[in-house]
């Protein structure tokens, strides 16, 4: 087991006065502006959304704290059992999961309904973080040091895709690779993975996808040959976004959005009623709101001692990052229609949690950057 | 050891900032990707936004009103109470029917209907649950509603003829346009409108209905009207009136006295040519047909000896017989063929050819002039004015008097009659003329045939010595025609002769008639009666004798013509009463009754009823 000694044991109050501020001020206004939408989704109520995703915002907020105190070497010696726990959960899905719009995504564990591939996304990044931790540099690019991560990766996403959830597959697996990248992957295997990639992705396309994924994929292409088929989303989604213009119809004045043209929009197209009702200005200020929170997170990762930590930090930004840039991607017809959230501002439980747990990790990392933990003797020793 | 961590923390250093720039290089494309959406195209997007969002319903215009001469409403719309149902509001279809069928009733035909229309039509779509419902079902409902979710009581305008049989005819009856006519005008196709399909009501069509209106409403994504936006909507024309030139009380009178007998009445103004009366019996109830005729009753109508859905007036011919006979003395007087004063010897029959002619009296009439000739109707004197003149200068008379040809009054199916002459007989039959036929052409029989209308016109024209057309509508101009005769001493004697058949011993109304019944007014009139049957010997042998003793579809038809007042005629009427039998006694009562109650209604003489109306006539 792996043993953090902190140079410098703190209070409880000296963390807290150390904390990432602006980040946490970022994360505040980013949920608001979520509240908000929801309220316009639902024709200016606070029912059924809004409300419920201010409670559970309030709630995310508070465990990121308490997240955010725990000392590094807690996080690094859970990692694995975190990993494990959600590979199981995982693996139940696919067993005695609900079945939520053709995909088995959902887990009844009580009174609590949710999405283990959402906690894998954390878990993925803990995993190989420690993994990389443990692991001396030179090892990196050796069979070992390639074959753990690929397996760290692979099992997850594919029983993600199976599910099957393309967006979240991908987001995990791109996550990954940002992590084995970070972790000093040599040039010469990302080309040589490059180009082995640009002969499987075809093949993915025509073996590895559900139906209705592939249509997806087509009609993406070109939206507007099925204007009430498949392409109907995507199409309603940029009617309503352009028809915002520069600054928008104004709160609550969304034609699109009040009139029920949006599919979904309280979840994956709540961006497309943040851009019909505020317009351009609306949209660019939600994304510079993300790339600040973005810029932050790298700085952290940057100031931090220790790889665990770097990578970890890392690895959640870049999460967080292929939220954003998948779903407004999406909604803007510029990707598929995968169904991928928009951190804090849709609607969702289990993904607002699971993102605030994330910045409870970053804002962690910034409490505790100058901490050294040592290689753990555990597992890889 | 030291800068072994220190190069690794450079190294990732430098892989974590080149994927921030690639992040913001992501980014940045989404922000353009915005820009090009919100900014570039947003107008392209902003109509795609008002198509999706705002729809034009059609609104049917109100239609016009057909009104008689006095603005009496002939064909009017009302208010028709309905129910319909919104299938997306009312939740279970079938358990909402149980509960309205509480209210109302609802047959089991109507509810299979209304379920079918459910299970097809978009959920939002109102269904028509109950047409037409009386007040106090129409206030049940209205009481239920609270209970009875997406059940509505709605108030729609519908076609409504208040006294329909008497002028069914006329006006017609509007009904849903046929499939093969509506094509794909939305009007003709929007549910509830309807268009004129007989009468009036369909040769006036482009004038009664107006033109659609569209509102525009905002939609929501599954096509329910979210707000309606009159200020920006067009609204519907509605459809102006017509007015006819009929007198709604003359016309009911005419059909009332008529009513029992198949039969057909027309009256008309000599002088301006409006038709006052245009009467067939039976009619039938053309409220029927708005509302949609059930099959058993079509068939009742269809079927019917008295065939109701016929239009008599102007649609049947028949020998215009005896009623002729005025007009071939006129011709005789102008053509100069005969003097007032000369007599012909009527013994009850004459050879001609290889055959006798006999005159209607079998014992003959004895020597008459031409006044005594019209007054008894004797058919000798005319079948010698009929060699004099000739079958061409007969026809051409009987067309000057309006037989022959079909009087443009605007209506469809206006009959044009048979004016028979040796053309014509050549290219009918390809035969030669006979000059037997000549002789029954001037008694108004053998091929000749004239509807009513076309005998009311005859006997206005000899009633004003003009050539008057007939007029149904008040917005069409009257044309009064031109002088008939050269030597108006002729016309003179003719209706001197006429005014002798009801009011002199031996005319043939004298004792039907015997006058006009009106103080200080007197009438003229002929009789007239087509044969339809011979009673042949072998019946009269086994008791047959009269007309009377005959199966009805077997009697003679009866027909009158008149006019009133016989010094400076103002009314004429004709009536066919089909197989009235016994001469013309069955045509000839009502018609002095409809002529009787227009000068009634018109003491002064001053024109067709000028007094109270807002709107000055064009008499």
């Amino acid at each position: 087991m792996a043993v953090f000694r902190e140079t410098v044991p703190r209070t409880f109050q000296e963390k807290l006065f150390e904390l990432n501020w602006s980040v946490v001020l970022l994360l505040l206004l980013l949920g608001t502006v979520g509240v908000g939408m929801l309220y316009s989704a639902a024709e200016g109520a606070w029912n059924p959304w809004a409300s419920r995703h201010f409670i559970r915002f309030g709630l995310g907020m508070v465990i990121m704290l308490v997240v955010a105190l725990f000392p590094p070497r807690f996080w690094m010696g859970m990692a694995y059992p975190i990993y494990l726990g959600a590979l199981t959960l995982l693996v139940g899905v696919e067993f005695i999961g609900e079945t939520v719009n053709g995909a088995q995504r959902w887990l009844d564990v009580g009174p609590v309904r949710m999405q283990p591939s959402e906690i894998m996304k954390i878990a993925v990044v803990l995993a190989m973080a420690r993994f990389y931790h443990d692991l001396p540099a030179d090892k990196v690019n050796s069979a070992f040091g390639l074959l753990v991560p690929a397996f760290l990766l692979g099992a997850p996403a594919a029983l993600i895709l199976h599910q099957p959830d393309l967006g979240t597959a991908v987001l995990v697996v791109v996550t990954g690779a940002a992590i084995v990248f970070l972790a000093g992957l040599s040039w010469r295997i990302i080309i040589g993975g490059a180009i082995a990639a640009a002969f499987a992705i075809p093949a993915f396309l025509r073996f590895g996808l559900e139906d209705y994924q592939r249509r997806r994929i087509f009609t993406f292409l070109n939206p507007e040959d099925d204007p009430l088929g498949a392409g109907y989303h995507i199409l309603q989604s940029k009617i309503a976004l352009g028809s915002g213009g520069l600054t928008g119809r104004g709160f609550i004045e969304g034609t699109q959005t009040q009139l029920n043209f949006l599919p979904e929009k309280q979840t994956d197209f709540i961006f497309t009623i943040l851009g019909e009702e505020f317009g351009l200005v609306g949209g660019l200020a939600v994304i510079g709101l993300y790339a600040l929170v973005l810029a932050n997170s790298v700085a952290i990762a940057a100031s931090c001692k220790s790889t665990f930590l770097r990578l970890t930090v890392m690895g959640i930004a870049t999460t967080f990052a292929l939220y954003v840039f998948i779903n407004v991607g999406m909604i803007t017809g510029m990707l598929p229609v995968v169904g991928v959230p928009l951190p804090l501002i849709s609607y969702g439980g289990t993904v607002m949690l699971a993102v605030l747990f994330g910045f409870g990790l970053i804002l962690g990392a910034h409490i505790h950057r100058n901490a050294e933990p040592p290689r753990g003797a555990g597992l890889f020793g | 050891m030291q800068s072994d961590r220190q190069e690794q923390q450079l190294k990732f250093t430098r892989r974590a900032l080149m994927m921030g720039v690639g992040g913001a290089a992501v980014f940045t494309a989404l922000g353009g990707r915005l820009y090009q959406l919100q900014v570039i195209e947003t107008e392209r997007y902003r109509v795609l936004s008002e198509d999706n969002q705002f729809n034009f319903l059609l609104t049917p215009p109100s239609r016009g009103r057909i009104l008689d001469r006095f603005g009496v409403p002939i064909a009017d719309n009302r208010d028709s109470y309905r129910v319909v149902m919104i299938p997306e509001q009312v939740g279970n279809a079938e358990e909402a029917l149980d509960r309205l069928g509480n209210v109302i009733e609802i047959t089991p035909e109507q509810r299979d209907r209304i379920l079918r229309n459910v299970s097809r039509a978009p959920r939002f779509r109102p269904i028509t649950v109950r047409d037409d419902l009386d007040w106090g079902n129409f206030a049940a409902i209205n009481l239920q509603t609270p209970d009875l979710p997406g059940i509505i009581p709605e108030v729609v305008e519908i076609r409504d003829y208040p006294s329909g049989e008497a002028f069914a005819h006329i006006v017609g009856y509007v009904q849903p346009a046929p499939e093969a006519d509506a094509g794909d005008d939305p009007l003709l196709r929007h549910p509830g409108f309807r268009i004129g399909r007989t009468g009036a009501e369909s040769a006036r069509e482009d004038t009664l209905r107006g033109a659609a209106g569209s509102l525009k409403v905002e939609v929501n994504a599954f096509g329910r009207v979210i707000r309606e936006l009159p200020e920006q909507s067009n609204l519907a024309v509605p459809g102006e009136d017509v007015r006819l030139t009929i007198d709604a009380d003359a016309q009911r009178f005419a059909y009332d006295r008529l009513e029992g007998e198949s039969a057909a009445a027309v009256a008309i103004d000599v002088e301006s040519g409006d038709l006052l009366a245009l009467a067939s019996t039976p009619g039938f109830d053309p409220n029927q047909f708005v509302t949609g005729i059930s099959q058993t009753d079509f068939n009742a109508l269809n079927q019917n000896e008295f065939r109701p859905l016929y239009n008599k007036a102007l649609q049947g011919t028949y020998p215009p017989a005896s009623t002729f006979k005025a007009v071939v003395a006129l011709a005789a007087l102008e053509a100069g063929v005969v003097s007032p004063t000369e007599r012909v010897t009527c013994t009850g029959s004459i050879p001609f050819g290889d055959r006798e002619f006999h005159c209607w009296r079998r014992r003959g009439h004895g020597r008459v002039n031409l006044r005594d000739a019209v007054k008894t109707s004797c058919d000798i004197f005319f079948y010698e004015m009929a060699q004099r003149l000739g079958i061409d200068r007969i026809a051409a008379a009987a067309r000057q008097f309006g037989l022959g040809s079909a009087p443009d009054i605007g209506l469809a199916g206006v009959s044009r009659g048979i004016v028979p002459d040796e053309q014509w007989k050549l290219s009918r039959y390809g035969q030669r003329w006979a000059q037997g036929e000549t002789l029954i052409t001037a008694i108004g029989q053998g091929f000749m045939l004239a509807s009513p209308l076309q005998m009311a016109v005859m006997m206005a024209r000899i009633a004003s010595g003009r050539s008057v057309s007939p007029r149904l509508y008040l917005d069409r101009p009257a044309d009064q025609g031109q002088e008939l005769v050269q030597n108006p001493e002729h016309l003179d004697i003719v209706r001197d002769a006429l005014r002798a058949v009801v009011h002199e011993p031996g005319g043939t109304s004298f004792y039907t008639l015997g006058g006009l019944g009106v103080e200080g007014v007197e009438m003229a009139g002929k009789t007239g009666s087509a044969q339809v049957y011979s009673i042949s010997a072998a019946e009269r042998e086994a008791g047959v004798r009269t007309q009377d003793e005959l199966p009805w579809r077997l009697r003679d038809h009866g027909m009158f013509v008149c006019y009133a007042p016989a010094d400076r005629p103002r009314y004429a009427v004709a009536t066919v009463v089909e197989h009235g039998g016994g001469g013309s006694r069955a045509a000839a009562r009502p018609a002095r009754d409809i002529l009787r109650f227009l000068i009634e209604r018109d003491p002064s003489g001053a024109g067709p009823f000028t007094q109270n109306t807002d709107e000055g006539q064009p008499t």
